[in-house]
């Protein structure tokens, strides 16, 4: 009974957005105004500092804003916890309980109390097929690889199947290979469930490769957004050339 | 900032907790403050010559305590840091730990028995009149045999902070051992000193048992014996309450002065681990840290080996059959259970609502709630168990049988001493558990009991389990509440014990702390294990 839409309300993608959003952190103040469409991946790139994670912990309702609204198909939730929205989200690290098996970790996006119906279980045993899993369901954390564990979390998504899902570098710490994996799995699994996704990163690939649109943050604030291809066929804005280095400026002097 | 709502159980439960700790304490002054309004000329009457010998005394005695246990723990310190690796080493760091986990009561017996008129040392000399240890001696034998290994293995903690460069370039430079005792390790060692001095003396002069069961009349008495003597014996409750203030106003002045020092109130050190060392000793240096290393070890290892000897010689089958025994045992064990559910409880509480506090704050400055759940326990180390035993005595004595809430007492007393240990245990598993699982949690909408059972038991089992135990060894063996409160009908072993030697039952004291002594040093021995192993 919740105002709230969940997955079972709004089966695509919902559009987020963040209405004239201020937040402050010690010396640091951001102020974001911004749509992500529904239903598209968008990268969020900016240099450390820029407010990336915090732009994402605001969806995600860890961080409340000082003033503005945070907007998800048009519903303001700004003052919803984190559980009541309709959101998932994937940290670059600890995703998982270390001391829970991997089926109960996924369990846990089902119920929060792990009180598992037999429909559940077929739903985690699918998630965890999905994301190439199966018979790993009573592993620890500790005896899978890294990218096991972010396949983990992405069952989890899965399971919880909520329309916006918010990426904070979850691939940061994988090896070259794996991260192209995790991204053509990310992307096969968008293209089948159409959520919104949210997606930090600081690898200009990562975005080339998945990303259909681009925000780009400089200064806590939105400096440029539109398509992702704008950004790098040299068009993109000053600032965002000036991020990616010489790369495409060389390219383009070659 | 995670919105207040999953939060506001943590912090509801630190305020409870502070609450009773305020209601424990505050009770104890309301007494004091009752007792003295009521006995005013009573109370500043009591101001006489004895009051200032009493003073005097505590603050001597503490004095030359100190000096006795940190002077030479300097020195043992540092040969045991010259020599990172013999045969042995670790074993004497481990008995170094173990007069911590002692009872102060059964420390005393065993040193009773190896240096009293009667004991081995007085076979030893082959019937020559020793003349034993009671009064000034007794104590500081007993104050150095507590802090001596404690400050050592502080000082040894200290000279590990050394960098191994260093090492390396006073070899290269070729270095001697004088040199480099002046410019390497008297730094590391001068600025640890103050707070491990200042610890020491803190320990020192809130010393009771000792002082109860060594000190000799009235020549060698403390402001803590003599308020349990005017309790107990005189029943002269307006020098109560002048002792208590006294008492009270001489232990704030040291947790000030500590408190700027940066000293370690809560005393207890890693075992540290021998980094490797560049410059090796010569034939001289060697041959005197071997003596100075075995010298402390026989002062250490004595009065404990004293106190198994003696224990076995006493008639155990025979106390074991004992009904008073029995049930001594029985109500030592039911209040230390009860006492170490309570630390635990209270402790985690607090961290809880720090932490769950610091969450809601983000950058922003600190409250006076969370600053009070970070401090609040230490509050506790101002006033001394003696001193809240007294306060309540005085009140409840006016309204209720005082001997009939002795449980009470013991209980609560005794858990909020063992909070700084217990919260220095789970305090940092906690946060670092909260660090990887705050968000989280907060995400899949995991809280209230489904958070506790799914999350937050499972990474603070074993933390939990060491604070538990060793709040739990420390109520066992406490004779401090219990030596105001205990009575016919209510007996802990330690008072069981004390009643003993009171009646010149040597031997059957002996067992008793024998039994007392094994089943703290257990406790103790478990706790370390389980918070080593979360370590790893």
């Amino acid at each position: 009974m919740t105002p709230i839409p969940d997955g079972a309300e709004v089966k695509h993608g919902a559009t987020v957005r963040l209405d004239k959003v201020s937040f402050s952190y010690g010396e640091a103040s951001f102020l974001f105004d911004v749509e992500f469409a529904a239903s598209r991946i968008t990268a969020i790139m900016g240099p450390s500092g820029s407010g990336k994670s915090t732009l994402l912990n605001l969806v995600a309702g860890f961080e409340a804003p000082g003033s503005g609204r945070v907007l998800i198909v048009e519903l303001n939730v700004s003052a919803a916890p984190p559980s009541a929205r309709p959101v998932s989200m994937v940290f670059q690290e600890n995703n998982l309980f270390a001391h829970l098996s991997v089926e109960r970790n996924v369990g846990l996006g089902r119920s929060p109390s792990l009180g598992l119906s037999g429909a559940d279980r077929e739903a985690i045993a699918g998630a965890l097929q999905r994301v190439g899993l199966a018979g790993k369901e009573n592993r620890l954390p500790r005896e899978l690889s890294g990218g096991e564990r972010q396949r983990v979390a992405l069952a989890r998504v899965l399971v919880r199947d909520r329309p916006v899902l918010l990426l904070d570098e979850p691939f940061a710490s994988l090896g070259p290979a794996l991260r192209d994996d995790m991204l053509d799995l990310l992307a096969s699994v968008h293209a089948e469930r159409k959520m919104t996704v949210l997606f930090v990163t600081h690898q200009p690939e990562d975005a080339r490769r998945i990303g259909q649109d681009m925000v780009f943050l400089d200064n806590g604030t939105v400096a440029a957004a539109g398509p992702a291809a704008d950004f790098f066929d040299g068009s993109g804005p000053e600032a965002f050339r000036r991020y990616i280095g010489s790369g495409p400026a060389k390219a383009r002097r070659d | 900032m995670v919105p207040a709502r999953s939060t506001d159980f943590r912090v509801s439960a630190g305020i409870v907790a502070l609450a009773a700790i305020a209601l424990l304490i505050g009770g104890a002054f309301a007494g004091l403050i009752l007792e003295g309004a009521r006995d005013l000329s009573g109370a500043a009457s009591a101001f006489d010559p004895y009051l200032l010998r009493v003073a005097r005394f505590t603050l001597w005695q503490a004095i030359l305590s100190t000096l006795l246990s940190v002077v030479p723990a300097l020195f043992v310190a540092r040969a045991l840091s010259r020599h990172p690796s013999f045969f042995g080493r670790g074993l004497i760091l481990q008995l170094f730990a173990l007069p911590l986990a002692l009872p102060a009561i059964v420390a005393a017996l065993g040193i009773l028995a190896l240096y009293g008129n009667a004991g081995y040392f007085d076979g030893l000399l082959g019937g020559e009149s020793w003349p034993g240890i009671y009064g000034l001696s007794g104590i500081l034998v007993a104050h150095v045999f507590f802090n001596l290994p404690l400050a050592t293995r502080l000082f040894l903690e200290a000279l590990g902070t050394v960098p191994a460069n260093q090492w390396r370039l006073a070899s290269q430079l070729g270095m001697g051992a004088r040199p480099a005792f002046r410019l390497i390790e008297w730094p590391a060692l001068r600025a640890a000193l103050p707070g491990i001095a200042g610890l020491v003396f803190m320990l020192c002069i809130t010393s009771f048992t000792i002082v109860l069961t060594l000190g000799g009349g009235p020549a060698a008495t403390t402001l803590e014996v003599a308020i349990y003597q005017a309790l107990r014996f005189d029943f002269d409750p307006a020098r109560a309450v002048t002792l208590t203030l006294l008492q009270i106003a001489l232990t704030f002045v040291v947790v000030l002065a500590l408190m700027r020092l940066g000293a370690n109130t809560v005393g207890d050190a890693n075992l540290p681990v021998a980094p490797r060392r560049y410059l090796s000793a010569g034939t001289a240096e060697t041959a005197l840290n071997a003596a100075l290393i075995s010298l402390a070890l026989l002062f250490v290892a004595g009065p404990m080996a004293a106190t198994l000897a003696a224990g076995l010689g006493a008639d155990l089958g025979r106390l074991a059959g004992e009904a008073a025994v029995r049930q001594a045992t029985l109500t030592s064990v039911v209040l230390a259970l009860l006492s170490a559910v309570l630390a635990v409880a209270l402790s985690l509480s607090l961290i809880m609502a720090r932490r769950a506090l610091a969450l809601m704050r983000g950058a922003g400055p600190r409250t006076l709630l969370e600053h009070a759940t970070d401090t609040g326990a230490g509050f506790v180390l101002v006033v001394p168990p003696i001193v809240v035993g007294a306060g309540w005595f005085l009140l409840l004595r006016t309204v209720s049988d005082v001997f009939a809430v002795a449980p009470v007492m013991v209980v609560a007393v005794n858990a909020v001493m063992a909070m700084p240990f217990a919260i220095r245990a789970v305090r940092p598993a906690y946060d670092a558990a909260s660090e990887r699982h705050e968000r989280l949690c907060a995400q899949l909408g995991i809280s209230g009991w489904s958070r506790l059972i799914l999350v937050d038991w499972p990474s603070l089992r074993r933390p939990l389990a060491t604070a538990f135990a060793f709040a739990m060894a420390l109520s066992l063996g406490d004779l401090g509440v219990i030596a105001l409160f205990g009575s016919d009908s209510v007996q802990t072993l330690p008072y069981l014990l004390l009643a003993r030697m009171g009646s010149y039952r040597t031997a059957d004291a002996a067992g008793l702390a024998l039994l007392l002594g094994m089943v703290c040093l257990a406790l103790v021995l478990v706790a370390d294990r389980l918070g080593r192993g979360e370590r790893a």
